[in-house]
This record gives structure tokens, C-alpha cells and sequence, in this order.
């Protein structure tokens, strides 16, 4: 049994947002997968919530008119990684929700909750950054678009306002038309597990094999997901190679700071940086029709 | 059976093992206390609580979830099975049937869970490889078997399926 | 043999897959109450003062019990048997609930309240105030002079052991080359999928009764009437099925508090279920111990002495304490040959997790160091890893100088044989030489010995009772309890076998329930087969010679001409059929005149102990860019003499090797350095392998036939899970070039040597 003092369904976005500026102790509970282990935990006396899993239009995925594809806050992992649109147009996105938890987990927890938890380790959050993501975010004072990496405070916090809900998750076509990515997630097990760094690199092959665009986030290498943008600039505009390669993951580890914890040194973490973003800008290159030797 | 402290309630409807149940369920309950406390369906197990072992796995609308993250007022309007239904008339279910012919059961306690996720799979005609199967049945965590013999038992009713 | 040798389905699987086997949890007790420990949030200090009026006061709390309220006499927690002889008996090192907390997570209150919410809640409520000591992590800190002892009048010695055999002057003298070499062990946690849990309440005439998940019920009775300071006789002790127990619950974890409860309510009901982040942090790990060793050899790697010292660290109490170090020493020198041995161990209290049994208890241990540093000195001979162990292994019927087992049965020659053969050792050792890539493949071996039950350093009591209904069934109880590995499966399967009767006809009764069931120490020291087996042995010989001396007294032929074959009684010498067993257990139920049904109901005190041998092998590739080390091939191949249920043994063997891989590569249970509190007490932290993370693995047995074992049996339980661990460590050595001597294997540990070694 969960300490709840309150529980309310919005049934729409607007009722939603309502519920939750009419009580300011109100949280929003999607899938419930971090919400419910923190009540359990003790973190949430009394907790007062309102849920918004029914809400259609927050699990839809789809494509605007202008090629922008947009996730529901409100989709699962499950829903995510098997829909057509995703598939085809950000595999990456599919193939790194795929790493979450386990099956029963996929199948509740949202992508919306990975973001808005904070998580440096949320496994949507670095593949994410390497698509430029745009959150779309709905308060009282009406719908505000914000690029994912503004949305971070520190580590599990997000700037949103209690009565905000983060609605969808954008990403543009000149974000994927052309990209290949690629995840990995680097974990002591194959599943059920939290990364010990995530490293997702996008690319796009330009003509004479060179690496036209580059992007490159990790998570877990610093309190919040984050880019290398030095890395990514290094490469970019060159013509692929094993030397190149090599470069990549040295300015990458060079331009993170992870930390030390008990779950992984900063030394250990350091060296799977560059290791893991060297195999991850092969993956993407060749996934982007790239050549490799 | 015992005066708990009340919260506030919510009415939902839905079936359970194929009967239609309505009832009040307290805000605060899983679907895990209903199923097990109320509805005395022991059969659902916990293990953890949240969502790490998978003991509790019931098959909502045909797919496997953890029932101890799941809210009961979640529950209005859906499907829910749990092992005490998968045996129809004495008669075992094909999957059941399996694992008891594989070796696949010991302590027993994840058993009911793994059953439900593997009979999800062969409801949907799942014809994967050994290490997708594998991955479908990663959210169960088993520490008698290895998982040897219930990725046997799986195999067999996967497979034997046209 | 008919019955025994077949793999049999296992008398309690429909149960379970139909979720109708119920366990604790899964029996409600009209007006039950929920009761929650309260637990320090400090290592090491003392509660200068605690507050409960909050928590009293919450609606649906009934009581809130602490330190303050409980006996002043301590009790062990041990399942062992009870000796009369004080220095035999366990350390009896615990206060129901205590002042002096001595781990992160010792129990200092206890709130009852109606339901578990409310408990939890009430819980949060209470304040204490403590004086704080610095933690004791480490050997190094326990001895540390002048340092507040964890118990008083001990400076932190649990115990010490040793021995010495043979003449180690003579041998250090003999010795071409001596190697020296320091290992540790990390705590595990047993993680059965069934937390720890029991409730108990009170009878009219006051008897306690206690339900709970635990492998040693009639040990259980005893410990819970110490702890209370009552008639041992005034405890009712039952066990329903239960989910795992490793060890863990062959310990009293939380039956002694929850009994002591219901008597603080006047016998309500009250049930003390932990939460998987309790039984992490507040039931039983595995000990961690830290090696030297030194082994002396001859230029032809022929063992001349070894000499082992091992410092075992205990936690906060005792519980199987110095036993477990004694354990270590003894399979240790079990293993080989050597002119002279030598062993010396100390059990330390610190501030963590009291340790406890688990599956092994010590050996796997022992056999990482001692297999691991053997490899390293097959190494250095540049002599073949399995050579060097056919050349040191015990001959059978070799008999040890201390505790007089004798190896009647010994296939651990033909192990080695079969297990290189599985793995196809020799072509792939040449096909695998000087390996440059990343990812690099190593085989590795491991042999371990084990023994069956206890005996002769505890007492082996077992009992077994039959009765036969009217129509030639029979009900068999036994003592023992079935936890997960297939004991009633395996009995049943015996006294079908010895009875000659169709298994059907064979009714066990699962739950123990000590009012009832016949006196056993319980499931642990895989010991079930053996010891508890030789009990249903005799009971169903018993039953069966009955039948016939019955038989002979209806039909005038002489019952040592007649046989029970499959229902029938028969003629011994053709297997003619003379008349149906159901014939005369009716009239023995019957007959006015003669009428006497067939019982019997036998103790035994096994007074014998027999090897069980074994080993791992493995091929491993490691990735040394990343420090994952993938198990590519896996194999056990076991001497437990006659298997009498394949499929079960074999899922024994799939259970310890998977067990024993988490040992090597996974599973450990962290603590801060400066705080001593838990960093890993979830499924999440602590690295339990799903499937995607299992190998396949190979289980195989030789056939050898243990002539004191019941039908040829001996141990299996606990031996798979013992050297997978070396098995690996071996083949990464043997892959890389790099010696791992701390478990676990982890990748961060990996890149970190190969790293300092220059491999990347």
C-alpha cells in the first residue's frame, strides 16, 4: 500500500494542468515507475497526485506537417521502441528505450517521466540530446517550447513549474532526415539495470565518405545528460577513419567530467567514454551508410 | 478481515480471470494488494515491490506487467489474468504443462509470474530466437534454475506452436 | 533400481505453476497485525535515548515494543543442533531487540499496528538519540587496540581455528618452489525470491505458534524458546512451502522478535514480513574472508605442504560464526595430497551484516583461493592446470587424518577426464595461444570436494515416518524440509523404490509443522539425500517387511520368498504375482481378529560422512576494451554418487553454477567506507543475472556409487555453486595473462589491472 492521500485522473491536458494549479501539493504520476518507488521510499508523505495515463493525446506519435515528429509525453517504452514512425525515422530512439528496465517496465514507464525525473542516467535522455530534442511544455500560462538540454537543473531536477505538464517530445526532421545513431548503454547486466554510462552518437555521411554531421551526448558523464560538442566538432567535415575514430573518443573523454561513486570510478567511467563513443560513431557512420574498412 | 486504516476509495470495474468485478479499491492499494489481500489471489507474489523481480507479473489486457507498480484504480476498465486462472477445469494450461515437464519449477515463487509472461508471448505467436526470448523474459528474476529449464519450458510451447 | 535414477516430475509442481502452493504470506489470519522493526541508522554506538510517544499515538498502532521491554539474556540464532556441551554451542550474542547497535539496520523497536502502511508510518515517527563510534569495516580496524568492542569481552575475536597435520619442516625442505599469495572474498546475499517472513499467535493454553519461511523448523522451536526464556516445548514451530533459501533461513531471522511480539498482545496475531531492502541489509550474508596462502611443490608439481590463513569477518553477531571458517579449513585440506598441511583462521565482529550460512558455507571460499592460486603455480611450472590437479587429487579411499571421513567413493579423476573432453580442453588450449585481439579467449578449471551433511563435527538426526492407508498408499512425513531443491520429491521417489509401490501411491506431506512431523534438523549441509534419505530408507524397509511378515501370515508363504513389486506382492524368485498389496493393507485395517495397520516411524543418527567431488569448466572470452567477460562454454561435472532424480539434479547444478558465476563476475554487497551503511540493498544495486545474463550451462554427473549413502547417494545441493568462480578467474588468467585475486571480477576491476598491466 502507497502513502496517497489523493489521487485525481485528468482526462485532458487543460483539466491536468487545472488539477494541478488548483493544489499546489499536487504531482503528476504517469506510468508511476520512479513515482511510486519515491512514495515507497518515503520521499512523498502523503502524496497527492494526478494522473495523467488516460489522457489520449499525451501517448499519441506522430508526424506534423512539417516532417516534425512528435512523441507523447505519455508513450511507453514499449509503445515507443514498435511504432512505424520511430522505426523508420529514429531507430536510435527505439533502440534506446529498448535498454530500459525490463519488458513489464517498458510497458508502463514514459518517456515524458525519464525526462522530467532528471535522471543523468536515463537511458531516452542522452539519445535524445543527439537529436536536438524540443520539449513542448503546457502551463497556466498557455505552451512553451524548450531544447532538452535547457531543461536540466542538476542532478533530478528539471525546470518545470508544479503546475506545468510536459506534453511532447519534438525533433525536427533536419534533426534525423539522414542520421544514422546509434545507443549503447554500458551496464553491469543485459537488463533490469541503471547505466553506468550511456553514450549515444548521430551521424550523417557526407560524399567522399567524410563525416558531415556529428553529435554526440552522454549520460552519466556529468550530474545531467550532456554534449560534446568539441568532440563532435572535431570530427566533423572529415573524412572517416580509424584515426579519426581514435581522435573522437579522446576529445570526448577529454570534455567530460564524470564523478567518482560507488557504482563506477571517474577513472573507470573516463576510459568507457572514449571506448564507448568510438564504437558508437562506428555504429552510427555505417547505420548512416557510411564506409568502413 | 483486519479494521486497516481507510483511505479514500474509488470504484472500478473490471474482469479478473474472466469475471466481471466491481468494486471500491482504496487509492493507496497496487493491484498487487487487491489482488493478493482482498481477492485473496496469493498466487501473485512479491518479491521486491518495485518492479525489479518480477514476481508479481499479471497479464493486463494480454500483456505481462508488474502488478506491485500498477495502482488498483488503474485496473477500471481492463482485463487483468493471474495464474489462478490459467488452469481451465483441473486442466492445466499448455505453458503450465511445460514447465512442469521441463524441470523448470523449484522454490517455485517466481514461477507464477514467468508462466503469465510466457503465455502473453504465445498468445501473441511470439516465434523468437533464444536470446529474444530471453529478453521478453528479463523483467523475471529466478535465483533456483538459472533460468535453464524455463527458457526450456518456453521453447517448447513457443516452438510447438504453429 | 526402478524408481530411484528416473527423473521423476516433482511432487509439488503442479502446486506451483498453479499458484496454489501457498507460502507465509499467502495464509491470512482473521485480525492479523503488521509489525515493523525499528532499525539503527548507525553502524556502531549506543541509543542514548528514543521516543515513541509520536509513534504511539498514530490511529491503528496497537504497540511499540522496544529495547526496553525485551528478556536481558542473550541467544544464538544458529541452526545448528543443540549440544549440552557449552563449548559446542553457538554464541549466543543477541537481545531480541537492542540499546548497543552494532549495524546499520539493527533492530532497537518494533511497532505493531493493523496494518503494514501504518506500521511503516508509525516507524518514521520514532526518534532516537545515539552516541555514535567510529565503524569497524575491516580486520584491520576490529583489531585495532582500545577501539569500544562490537561485543564486550571479546576484542572482536568471534573465534579462531586451525590445524596443522604431517611434518612441515620436512616438507618445507622437500619443496623445489614455494608460492606466496594474498585473495579476498566479497559479502554476497543469498537473495531467495521469498523475503524473510513468519508470524505467530497464541493458543488458548499459551503455546506460541510460529509460521514461518524457514529451512529448520524443530532448530527454529529451540532458538525461539531460548529467546523468550521458555519451555522449548511451549513453541509450535510450521513451515508452509517456501520460496528459497540458500542458507539464509537455516537461521532464525525473524521468528525469536515476531514471537516475542504476539506475546506483548496478548497473542494476536502478528506477521514480520521484511522488505527486500531488509532482507538485504538485516537477515544473513556471506562471509567475506581475506587469504594468504603458501604452497610448497616439487619440480614435477607434486604438492609437498600448504599452509592457508584466513581471516573471516562476521558482521554485528555471531550466528553460524567460527563454523563457517572451520568449514573453509576442512575442504580445503580435503582437496589434495601433500606431505604436510597447515591452517589457521580467525572470525572477526565488525559492523555489518551478521553472516551466516549459505549455500557452500565457506568452501567456495576456500577453493577460489586455493584453485586459483593452484593455477598460478601451474603456471609458473608451465605445467597443464589439469595435470597439475590429476597429480595432487586424493585417491579413493583415502582417509583423513582429522576427522577419519573416509572417500569410500571418488570420481573426481573421472571429472577431470569428462570435463576436458566436454570442452574440448586440448584443441582449443592450441588454437588459443598468443592471442593479440581485443577480445581474447581462456579456459579455465576448478575442482572442488564437499561433504554430506555434518557429521562428525555436529549431529546428524533424522526421521521419517509411514503410514500405509487401506488400499497400499502410503503417507510419508519427514523432517526436512523442502525448500526449492526437490527433497520430497527425492523421498518419495525412494520409498516407492524400496516399498514397491508406483509413486502414486506415495502422499507427502510438505509442510513441517513440529506438533506433527518427526524429529530433523532440517534442510541445510546438503544433507537431505543422504541423512535424511537413510531415515526414509529404513522407515519404508520397515513398512515393507511388515507388509510382507502380514502377508506371510494370510497366504502361509514365507515372507523371504515373497517380494512388493509395483502394487503386488510377488514370488522373489519369478516375479509371479500372489496376490495385490491393496489385500492386505485392507485386511491389516480390517480384520477383526488380526487387524494391525502398517506403520513405522524411524530416527536415525547418521553417524557417517561421505565426499561429494566435482569441477568446473569454462570458457570465457573477455573483452579488454571493456572488461566484460562473457562464458562461452560452462560445465559441472559432479561425483554425487547414484543421481536419483536426474532432471532435479541437473537443476540443481543449473542453480549453484548460476549462483557461483554472480560470484564471480556480478553480485556484492557495498558499504560506505565512513559510515558503514549499505550502498547496495535492492534488486537493483545488487547484480542478480537475468536470463539474458545466464550461459547455458552444462551439468554432468560420473557414476559412482557411495556405499554408506541411501541407494548410492551423496551430496549435491550445495557443490555447484562452489567453483565456478576459480573455474573463471582461471580462464581469464589464462586468456589475458592477468592474475584476479579479489572477487568479484567486475569490469572496473578488470580494465583497472589490465590497464596497470599494460595490456591496454
Amino acid at each position: 500500500m502507497y502513502d496517497i492521500a489523493r489521487y485525481e485522473e485528468a482526462r485532458t491536458v487543460d483539466e491536468a494542468v487545472a488539477l494541478l494549479a488548483a493544489n499546489p501539493n499536487a504531482r503528476i504520476i504517469a506510468g508511476g515507475t520512479d513515482v511510486l518507488i519515491r512514495i515507497r521510499e518515503g520521499h512523498q508523505p502523503s502524496a497527492e497526485l494526478v494522473g495523467i495515463r488516460h489522457i489520449e493525446e499525451l501517448s499519441k506519435i506522430e508526424l506534423r506537417s512539417d516532417g516534425t515528429l512528435s512523441i507523447g509525453a505519455a508513450a511507453t517504452f514499449s509503445r515507443i521502441s514498435k511504432h512505424s514512425l520511430i522505426t523508420h525515422l529514429v531507430p536510435a530512439l527505439g533502440e534506446a528505450v529498448e535498454t530500459v528496465g525490463g519488458p513489464q517496465i517498458r510497458r508502463v514507464a514514459t518517456i515524458g517521466g525519464n525526462v522530467c525525473n532528471g535522471a543523468t542516467s536515463a537511458d531516452s535522455a542522452s539519445t535524445l540530446f543527439a537529436f536536438d530534442t524540443v520539449l513542448q511544455i503546457q502551463g497556466p500560462e498557455g505552451v512553451r517550447l524548450v531544447p532538452i538540454r535547457e531543461i536540466y537543473r542538476g542532478p533530478g531536477k528539471v525546470h518545470l513549474g508544479q503546475a506545468e505538464v510536459l506534453t511532447a517530445i519534438l525533433i525536427s526532421p533536419e534533426n534525423y532526415n539522414g542520421f544514422g545513431g546509434h545507443y549503447i548503454k554500458y551496464a553491469m547486466r543485459k537488463a533490469m539495470d541503471i547505466a553506468t554510462l550511456g553514450c549515444s552518437v548521430n551521424c550523417k555521411v557526407g560524399t567522399g565518405n567524410i563525416v558531415e554531421k556529428a553529435r554526440l551526448a552522454f549520460g552519466v558523464a556529468a550530474p545531467t545528460p550532456i554534449r560534446c560538442p568539441g568532440a563532435e566538432a572535431l570530427v566533423e567535415g572529415k573524412p572517416f577513419s580509424a584515426a579519426l575514430v581514435d581522435d573522437f573518443g579522446k576529445a570526448a573523454a577529454a570534455e567530460i567530467n564524470p564523478r567518482t561513486s560507488w557504482r563506477a570510478s571517474r577513472e573507470f567511467r573516463l576510459h568507457l567514454a572514449e571506448e564507448l563513443s568510438k564504437q558508437a560513431l562506428v555504429r552510427a557512420f555505417i547505420k548512416a551508410g557510411g564506409k568502413v574498412q | 478481515m483486519t479494521s486497516t486504516i481507510s483511505g479514500r476509495t474509488q470504484k472500478i470495474t473490471c474482469t479478473i480471470n474472466g469475471e466481471a468485478v466491481t468494486m471500491d479499491v482504496d487509492i493507496r492499494e497496487s493491484l498487487l494488494d487487491v489482488l493478493r489481500n482482498r481477492l485473496y489471489l496469493t498466487g501473485t507474489k512479491k518479491g521486491c515491490g518495485v518492479g525489479e523481480c518480477g514476481a508479481c507479473t499479471v497479464l493486463i489486457d494480454g500483456e505481462a506487467y508488474d502488478s506491485c507498480l500498477f495502482l488498483a484504480v488503474w485496473a477500471d476498465g481492463k482485463h487483468i489474468r493471474t495464474i489462478e486462472g490459467e488452469a481451465k477445469e483441473g486442466q492445466l494450461s499448455e505453458v503450465q504443462e511445460a514447465f512442469v515437464e521441463s524441470g523448470a519449477v523449484q522454490c517455485g515463487y517466481c514461477i507464477p509470474g514467468f508462466v503469465l509472461s510466457v503465455t502473453a508471448l504465445k498468445e501473441q505467436n511470439c516465434h523468437c530466437d533464444r536470446e529474444s526470448l530471453k529478453k521478453e523474459l528479463s523483467g523475471h528474476m529466478c535465483r533456483c534454475t538459472g533460468y535453464q529449464n524455463i527458457i526450456k519450458a518456453a521453447e517448447k510451447v513457443l516452438t510447438e506452436d504453429k | 533400481m526402478e524408481i530411484v535414477g528416473r527423473s521423476i516430475t516433482r511432487v509439488d509442481a503442479v502446486a506451483k505453476v498453479k499458484g496454489t502452493a501457498k507460502y507465509v504470506d499467502d495464509h491470512f489470519v482473521p485480525g492479523m497485525l503488521h509489525a515493523k522493526a525499528f532499525r539503527s541508522t548507525i553502524a556502531n554506538g549506543w541509543v542514548k535515548s528514543i521516543d515513541v510517544s509520536k509513534a504511539k499515538v498514530l490511529p491503528g498502532v496497537v504497540a511499540v515494543i522496544t529495547y526496553e521491554d525485551v528478556p536481558t539474556h542473550t541467544f544464538p540464532t544458529a541452526g545448528h543442533p543443540y549440544s549440552k556441551d557449552p563449548s559446542h554451542q553457538d554464541v549466543a550474542d543477541r537481545n531480541l531487540l537492542t540499546r548497543r547497535v552494532r549495524y546499520v539496520g539493527d533492530e532497537i523497536a518494533a511497532v505493531i499496528a493493523v496494518d503494514e502502511l501504518t506500521a511503516e508510518k508509525a516507524r518514521q515517527l520514532i526518534n532516537v538519540e545515539y552516541e555514535e563510534y567510529a565503524p569497524v569495516l575491516t580486520a584491520e580496524a576490529a583489531l585495532q587496540p582500545g577501539i569500544p568492542e562490537i561485543h564486550a569481552g571479546t576484542g572482536n575475536v568471534l573465534g579462531r581455528g586451525g590445524y596443522e597435520v604431517g611434518d612441515m619442516a620436512e616438507a618445507v625442505a622437500e619443496s623445489d618452489h614455494t608460492f606466496v599469495d594474498e585473495f579476498s572474498t566479497q559479502v554476497v546475499a543469498h537473495c531467495a525470491m521469498e523475503n524473510y517472513s513468519a508470524y505467530a499467535y497464541m493458543e488458548e493454553n499459551g503455546r506460541i505458534v510460529v509460521v514461518s519461511s524457514t529451512q529448520i523448523p524443530h532448530i527454529c522451536r529451540r532458538i525461539v524458546g531460548q529467546a523468550l526464556g521458555i519451555p522449548w516445548g511451549r513453541v509450535r514451530v510450521i513451515k508452509p512451502y517456501i520460496g528459497g533459501g540458500f542458507g539464509g533461513k537455516q537461521d532464525t531471522v525473524v521468528e525469536p522478535l515476531v514471537a516475542f511480539l504476539t506475546t506483548k498482545v496478548h497473542g494476536r496475531p502478528v506477521k514480520m514480513e521484511l522488505s527486500r531492502e531488509e532482507s538485504f541489509i538485516s537477515s544473513r550474508v556471506r562471509h567475506p574472508f581475506q587469504f594468504r596462502i603458501e604452497t610448497g611443490v616439487t619440480k614435477d608439481g607434486t604438492l609437498s605442504f600448504r599452509n592457508l590463513e584466513a581471516i573471516s569477518l562476521n558482521g554485528g553477531y555471531a550466528s553460524h560464526g567460527q563454523s563457517i571458517a572451520n568449514n573453509c579449513g576442512t575442504k580445503f585440506r580435503q582437496q589434495y595430497r601433500q606431505k604436510a598441511i597447515k591452517y589457521s583462521c580467525k572470525t572477526l565482529y565488525t559492523n555489518m551484516p551478521a553472516a551466516g550460512a549459505m549455500r557452500g558455507y565457506g568452501v567456495p571460499q576456500a577453493m577460489f583461493v586455493m584453485e586459483s592460486h593452484l593455477d598460478d603455480i601451474a603456471r609458473a611450472l608451465d605445467m597443464d592446470p589439469v595435470e597439475i590437479r590429476l597429480k595432487n587429487i586424493p585417491e579413493t579411499g583415502h582417509k583423513d587424518p582429522l576427522n577419519g571421513i573416509v572417500a569410500l567413493s571418488n570420481g573426481l579423476k573421472e571429472c577431470l577426464v569428462k570435463g576436458k573432453e566436454l570442452i574440448r580442453w586440448d584443441e582449443k588450449k592450441a588454437a588459443q595461444a598468443n592471442q593479440t585481439g581485443t577480445k581474447r579467449r581462456g579456459l579455465g578449471v576448478a575442482c572442488f570436494n564437499y561433504a554430506s551433511g555434518t557429521h562428525p563435527v555436529g549431529l546428524e538426526v533424522a526421521g521419517a515416518r509411514i503410514v500405509m492407508n487401506e488400499d497400499g498408499s502410503v503417507q510419508l512425513q519427514v523432517g526436512a524440509t523442502e525448500i526449492g531443491q526437490g527433497s520430497d520429491t527425492v523421498f518419495s521417489q525412494m520409498v516407492a523404490e524400496t516399498i514397491g509401490i508406483p509413486l502414486s501411491m506415495v502422499h507427502i506431506l510438505s509442510e513441517q509443522d513440529t506438533d506433527i512431523s518427526p524429529v530433523d534438523l532440517g534442510s541445510y549441509a546438503s544433507r537431505q539425500t543422504y541423512i535424511t534419505g537413510m531415515a526414509v530408507r529404513k522407515a519404508a524397509e520397515e513398512i515393507k517387511a511388515k507388509v510382507l511378515e502380514y502377508a506371510w501370515g494370510m497366504t502361509d508363504i514365507p515372507a523371504q520368498v515373497m517380494d512388493i513389486v509395483d502394487g503386488w506382492i510377488v514370488y522373489k524368485h519369478n516375479g509371479e504375482k500372489i496376490t495385490p498389496l491393496i489385500e492386505i493393507a485392507l485386511d491389516a485395517h480390517t480384520d477383526v481378529v488380526h487387524a494391525k495397520p502398517f506403520t513405522a516411524d524411524v530416527t536415525n543418527n547418521a553417524r557417517v560422512n561421505a565426499l561429494a567431488f566435482g569441477c568446473t569448466f569454462v570458457e570465457v572470452e573477455v573483452d579488454i576494451l571493456t572488461g566484460k567477460v562473457e562464458i562461452l562454454e560452462i560445465y559441472n561435472i559432479h561425483d554425487s554418487g547414484t543421481i536419483v532424480n536426474p532432471t532435479l539434479a541437473e537443476g540443481q547444478v543449473h542453480g549453484g553454477v548460476s549462483m557461483g558465476l554472480g560470484y564471480a563476475l556480478y553480485e556484492q554487497m557495498l558499504f560506505d567506507p565512513k559510515t558503514g551503511k549499505p550502498l547496495i540493498h535492492n534488486l537493483l544495486d545488487y547484480k542478480l543475472m537475468t536470463a539474458l545474463d545466464t550461459p547455458e550451462i552444462g551439468a554432468h554427473f560420473v557414476n559412482t556409487f557411495e556405499p554408506t549413502g541411501p541407494y548410492g547417494a551423496k551430496a549435491l545441493g550445495e557443490p555447484p555453486a562452489i567453483t565456478p568462480a576459480p573455474a573463471i578467474r582461471n580462464a581469464i588468467l589464462d586468456a589475458t595473462g592477468v592474475k584476479f585475486n579479489d572477487l568479484p571480477m567486475t569490469p572496473q576491476r578488470l580494465i583497472a589491472k589490465f590497464q596497470a598491466e599494460g595490456l591496454i
